[in-house]
Formats: structure tokens, C-alpha cells, sequence
């Protein structure tokens, strides 16, 4: 037993912090896709992960830091979802009803009767879907799900994996939301102090932090059974999506109202990151469904 | 990264679950009562012969030697053969971890064996009627005469005080001094001339606390754990492992979750607490992977600062939350006398006891999130 992240894994992200805070500061992460980063992600060799023999354990920490910076890039799909190497952007509708990023994506992967289809895009109708999350915009496929390459991955393991993915990065997107409430109650002065030296401030982010603190464990301990196939493998995702989710939201709330008024503007920062946390945690299984699942397994 | 137990590990796994099998607890009565403490002694005494008292110590203390991740496999197994609280979790899990952290040789060699045996039952003197949250605002003084203390002053809300032989105490050292500096960290006899215990009934009715008041009380200066006026730092390393992964293991709440399932069964899956029971099995398990999490990172090196708090307030608020589940899903016979009442009861006192949850907000929010101090 030892249940922490290894030095390699540790480095590797500090290295992909570093990348993404010099190509997707805030304001790059509003503007969404950017093909530069893309090729930039694919030359440290995070999009090939998986493909290249990395498990799901190495991608945690990688997707934390996706989550920290709210990429645009469907950094999941390409690299989790996938699961093999694929030439170009790639994007999925896999265990989700839209495709994020399809308009600017080479290969969009599908689901038909059970297997995973690559299809590429010139050969499938999109359609766009108004969705909050501007930078990482949706899309209905609509035509072309006759064509199509089959691919070797499994299903049923690319739906476990896509959870993983979005749990993953809800930990850093929550973990940003902390940091910028944070920052700000330091900073902002009302009644001649900080407003982060009142406790109904500081016993809010408390919570925030909590909840954050002991969902991280939960989602790598799923990532553990996923790269085993354990038999609790399902049980294990849904607790990690349920539990990074509900952090997510909650430390998406707490940000905003320790923010107040700014935080409720397009002009600070903070609403990438919550419309982030919505998005995912609206995909792949909401944490009430996830729930549900985990007191099938458990109750049973 | 590696969750799975080795085959060293899962043999002691087999060894002590055996031993429960071999050894099944029976239910005792309450711990606060004469019999009840008596059968807690007894069982303790069990434990100790077998050489399950304290299995992380050194042998030569009275333990095993065992890792702490072995230390949780044995709470694992502990709980769910529906073993008692122990009865001397003072003294095993906050003040024998700062005894192995700040106390010398003849210090150790002293207590801790009388500890893991149960043949001295420890208190904990650091509360007084005017310093609760607040401390460090303690007065209980300590007044140096040639070779030992004179100390003089009330401690409050000890629990097990009444049955207690030794306390571990904080007293003010240097009487020019304020808050935190100058206390010291003074271990106390309780049958010293001048100690007056008197029992206060808890919210049970039996008598779980106790004040302590010191009269003159004559304690040798050798009684000092570690260096005279240093007793904050120390008293709060001791708070750092009551709060942090040692008072609280993770089996105890896994056990209880597990009950709690067995419970919403028996009484027909109401599906309205289905969500609850959910989260309360979640939250347990979620529990013992953070516990595991911060162990494998105490045992490369690591150290647990003030992230300490956030496991107090994981594991006081999941304990009342799966007791408030159990006791709506019981309806009417919520209040009949039972294991899950005296659980609900005693759960409610988590929020309070290690530094009240308030307290421990406080300290996340200026420690781990670097907020001003009010």
C-alpha cells in the first residue's frame, strides 16, 4: 500500500502547470480552442498518453492541471476517451449526447450498436448547440453516422474513462475557484479589513476546501481500479464523479459569493471556471446519478 | 502508486481478524459506569495479553512495531468485529504520540507500558471553565519550588476523568507571560495530595466528564513533557494526531456505515433515504482513502501540518450525519435505548470535543488558505 502520486507523475505535472500557465492564461482560456496549444499538448505527449502505454493513474494529475487552467481543448476526449493514437484534433460524443469542440476537430469518435466509431468530420453534419460554456462549445451530430472506422477500444471503458476525465479536471477547477476566492478575500476591504478575516468567509472556503480535499483520494483511487478493471471499477468512478462533481459545484458557489457582485461579471475570471464546472458535471452522469449508482453497488 | 496491501500486510490482516473471531468483544455496558469501565478494563486487558494494544508501537513499549498502515488494518478489523471504543484513548492516541515525539527515555519506558496495559488511565487537563475555544487564555498556573511544581488552578470537561489515574495537563510556567508562551506541558498524578476530582453527569446521565481542581498540588519538575514553557507547541502536536489520523481511524466509521446499510435493509429501503445512506457509505469510504492517502504520505517523509482540521471536521460531521440518518429511519423507535441512540448521543459530541468545529474552520482558512487572522 501506498497511495500517492509517484515523483515522475509529480513532476510530469508540475511540468504541464508550467506549459499552461504560459499558454492558457485566463484570457486564452476564454477564447477557447487554439490549434497552437494543441500541437504544443501533443509535443509534451499528453494527448497520446494512454495510447503510448501511460495509465489512467498518470492521466489524473495531468487532467487536474487541464481543470486548473479551464482548457478549452477537448484534452478528455483525445486523450482518455480515445484511448489510442489518432491522427489530427480529436473530440468524442461517447457517454455524452454532444461533441465539444467538433467544429474545429479532424475526428469526431461515436458510439453505434456498442463500439466506438472514428469518423472524420467532413463526412458527419454538426450542429450547434447554445450551450454557457462558450469556450468549449457543443455540437449535435446530425448526419454521417453511416461512416466510420470501428476502434479497438471497449465501450463500456470509454464511458468509465470519459467520468474519470471530467472527474479529474473538476478537481482543478475546483481548486482554482479556492484560490481565486481566496486571493480575493486577502485583497478586498470592507469595514476597514479584509474580508477574508471574517469567519463567515473564511468557515465558507473551509468547506469548499473539505469537500476538494477528500473527493482527490476518491478520484484516484477510480483511476486504480479503472487501470486494473477491477471489479469495483464502476462503483469506484461513480463515487469519483459524484464527489469531485459536488466539490466542483460547491466550490464554484463559494468563490462566487465571497466574490460577490465582481464574481457575478464577465469582467473577473471566475465565471470560466463555474460555467466549466457546469458543463462537466452536466456530462458524462450528473453527481445524483453517480450517486445512484454507487448505492446500487453498495446497498444491493 | 500501488493501493494494494501486501502480502505482509494482508497476513496481518488474517492474524487479527482470527483473533476477533477467536476473541468476539460482547457488548459492554457504558465505559462511564463502574461496571461498564470494569468490562473495559477487562476486554482492554484481553487486547494488551494478545498483544493488540497499541500494534504501532515499539516492542519495547508494549506494541509491535507494526506500520501505520498496518495500524489501520488492525482498526479495520477492530470495528468491524464490534470492539468498544477504548477506554484509554487519551493516553494511546494523544498523549503516547507525543510521548514518542518529545518525552525522554525514562519518560517512555515509564508510561507508556502502564498505557497499552490499561493498568493507568490518562485524562486530558487542558480545558478550564474560561478557556475553551479560547485556550490559550488558560490560568492554571505552575509555580517552580527547587524540584518540583506547585500547581494550582481548575481543569474542566475530562472525560474518563473520574477514573482516571494520571492527567496530562497545560499550566502557566512563567506567571509574566501571555498566550501561548510560557506554558508547560505537565504530566499529573491524580492521587497527589490537593487534586479534587468531582464528576459532572453528561448529556447521558452517566459521569463521562470530570473537573479537576488543584490545590497546591506537588508534582515533580521531571513531570515536564519536553522543555519548560514550550507546552503549546507541544500540546498542539498532540492535537495535530487527535485531529490528524490517529484518534479517529477510519474502520469505526466503515463499520458504521456498514451497519447503517444493514439497518436501511432490515427496515424495507425506504426510498427516501436512500441518498443519505449513499453518501454516509461514500463518506466513510472517502474517510479511509484520504487516511490512507495521508499515511503513505507520512511514511515517505511527509508531515501532516494543519490539514489535521479538515479530517476533524470530515470524520465529526459524517458520524452525526450517518446517526441522523439512522435515527430518521428508525421513526418512532429513534429514542427507544440502543447501540444506534448511544451513537447518535455520542456523535453529537464530535462537532465539540478536539477543538470545536468553528475552531477548526478557522484553521483551515488561515493555515491551509492563508487567510488574516480575525
Amino acid at each position: 500500500m501506498n497511495f500517492q502520486p509517484t515523483e515522475d507523475q509529480q513532476l510530469f505535472a508540475r511540468t504541464v502547470r508550467e506549459l499552461l500557465e504560459k499558454e492558457c492564461p485566463p484570457e486564452a482560456a476564454r477564447r477557447g480552442f487554439s490549434k497552437e496549444r494543441w500541437e504544443e499538448l501533443l509535443e509534451m505527449g499528453v494527448v497520446d498518453m494512454l495510447a503510448s502505454g501511460m495509465t489512467e493513474i498518470d492521466m489524473v494529475p495531468i487532467l487536474e492541471e487541464a481543470g486548473r487552467a479551464a482548457l478549452p481543448e477537448p484534452l478528455i476526449e483525445a486523450s482518455i476517451v480515445a484511448g489510442e493514437a489518432l491522427n489530427g484534433v480529436v473530440t468524442a460524443a461517447v457517454g455524452t449526447r454532444y461533441a465539444a469542440n467538433a467544429d474545429v476537430a479532424d475526428v469526431i469518435i461515436l458510439e453505434k450498436h456498442g463500439a466506438l466509431y472514428s469518423l472524420q468530420r467532413e463526412d458527419v453534419t454538426l450542429q450547434p448547440i447554445d450551450t454557457i460554456d462558450a469556450p468549449r462549445p457543443l455540437f449535435l451530430i446530425t448526419g454521417g453516422h453511416d461512416r466510420g472506422t470501428r476502434l479497438e477500444t471497449d465501450t463500456g471503458l470509454a464511458l468509465l474513462r470519459g467520468s474519470l476525465g471530467a472527474s479529474a479536471e473538476l478537481l482543478g477547477l475546483a481548486a482554482r475557484c479556492i484560490e481565486m476566492a481566496a486571493d480575493y478575500a486577502k485583497e478586498r476591504h470592507q469595514f476597514g479589513k479584509p474580508i477574508g478575516s471574517f469567519q463567515a468567509v473564511k468557515h465558507k472556503l473551509a468547506d469548499a476546501l473539505l469537500q476538494l480535499e477528500f473527493a482527490r483520494p476518491v478520484v484516484y483511487r477510480a483511476a486504480w481500479s479503472l487501470s486494473r478493471g477491477d471489479k469495483t471499477m464502476e462503483r469506484d468512478v461513480s463515487m469519483a464523479k459524484a464527489m469531485a462533481g459536488d466539490a466542483g459545484a460547491g466550490a464554484g458557489k463559494a468563490a462566487l459569493q465571497t466574490l460577490g457582485a465582481i464574481g457575478y461579471t464577465q469582467e473577473h475570471d471566475l465565471h470560466v471556471w463555474m460555467k466549466r464546472i457546469w458543463a462537466l458535471n452536466a456530462a458524462w452522469g450528473n453527481p445524483d446519478e453517480h450517486r445512484a449508482r454507487v448505492a446500487s453497488a453498495v446497498i444491493a | 502508486m500501488d493501493l494494494a496491501f501486501t502480502a505482509q500486510e494482508q497476513a496481518f490482516r488474517d492474524e487479527c481478524a482470527s483473533w476477533f473471531a477467536a476473541n468476539p468483544p460482547g457488548r459492554l455496558d457504558s465505559m462511564d459506569t463502574p461496571d461498564g469501565f470494569e468490562q473495559h478494563r477487562s476486554w482492554e486487558r484481553r487486547l494488551h495479553d494478545a498483544g493488540w494494544s497499541a500494534v504501532n508501537w515499539p516492542r519495547a513499549f508494549g506494541g509491535r512495531d507494526a506500520t501505520l498502515i498496518e495500524w489501520l488494518i488492525f482498526e479495520e478489523e477492530y470495528y468491524r468485529a464490534g470492539a468498544p471504543r477504548r477506554l484509554n484513548q487519551n493516553g494511546l492516541f494523544l498523549l503516547a504520540p507525543t510521548l514518542l515525539e518529545f518525552g525522554t527515555e525514562e519518560q517512555k519506558l515509564r508510561h507508556l507500558p502502564k498505557i497499552a496495559s490499561c493498568d493507568e488511565i490518562w485524562c486530558q487537563g487542558w480545558s478550564e471553565p474560561d478557556a475553551g475555544s479560547d485556550l490559550a487564555s488558560l490560568t492554571s498556573r505552575a509555580t517552580r519550588d527547587g524540584n518540583e511544581w506547585v500547581l494550582r488552578g481548575q481543569k474542566t470537561w475530562a472525560s474518563r476523568g473520574v477514573y482516571a489515574d494520571w492527567m496530562f495537563g497545560l499550566f502557566r510556567s512563567d506567571p509574566e507571560s501571555e498566550r501561548h508562551r510560557g506554558l508547560s506541558y505537565i504530566l499529573v498524578p491524580l492521587d497527589t495530595p490537593g487534586v479534587t476530582v468531582r464528576p459532572i453527569a453528561q448529556i447521558d446521565g452517566e459521569p463521562g466528564f470530570a473537573e479537576v481542581f488543584l490545590d497546591d498540588v506537588r508534582v515533580p519538575v521531571a513531570n515536564t513533557l519536553g522543555p519548560e514553557g514550550d507546552g503549546w507547541k507541544i500540546a498542539m502536536s498532540t492535537a495535530g494526531f487527535e485531529r490528524g489520523v490517529v484518534l479517529r481511524s477510519p474502520g469505526r466509521y466503515m463499520a458504521t456505515a456498514d451497519r447503517l446499510i444493514e439497518l436501511f435493509k432490515e427496515l424495507g429501503s425506504p426510498a427516501a433515504l436512500q441518498d443519505d445512506v449513499a453518501r454516509a457509505w461514500m463518506n466513510a469510504d472517502a474517510y479511509r482513502l484520504a487516511t490512507f492517502w495521508a499515511v503513505s504520505k507520512l511514511m515517505q517523509g511527509g508531515t501532516i501540518g494543519a490539514e489535521a482540521s479538515l479530517n476533524k471536521l470530515w470524520w465529526s460531521e459524517m458520524d452525526l450525519h450517518m446517526h441522523e440518518t439512522a435515527m430518521r429511519l428508525l421513526g418512532e423507535g429513534a429514542t427507544l435505548d440502543g447501540p444506534w441512540l448511544d451513537g447518535f448521543v455520542f456523535s453529537l459530541a464530535g462537532p465539540i470535543y478536539a477543538g470545536t468545529n468553528e475552531i477548526q474552520r478557522n484553521i483551515v482558512a488561515e493555515r491551509v488558505l492563508g487567510l488574516p487572522r480575525s
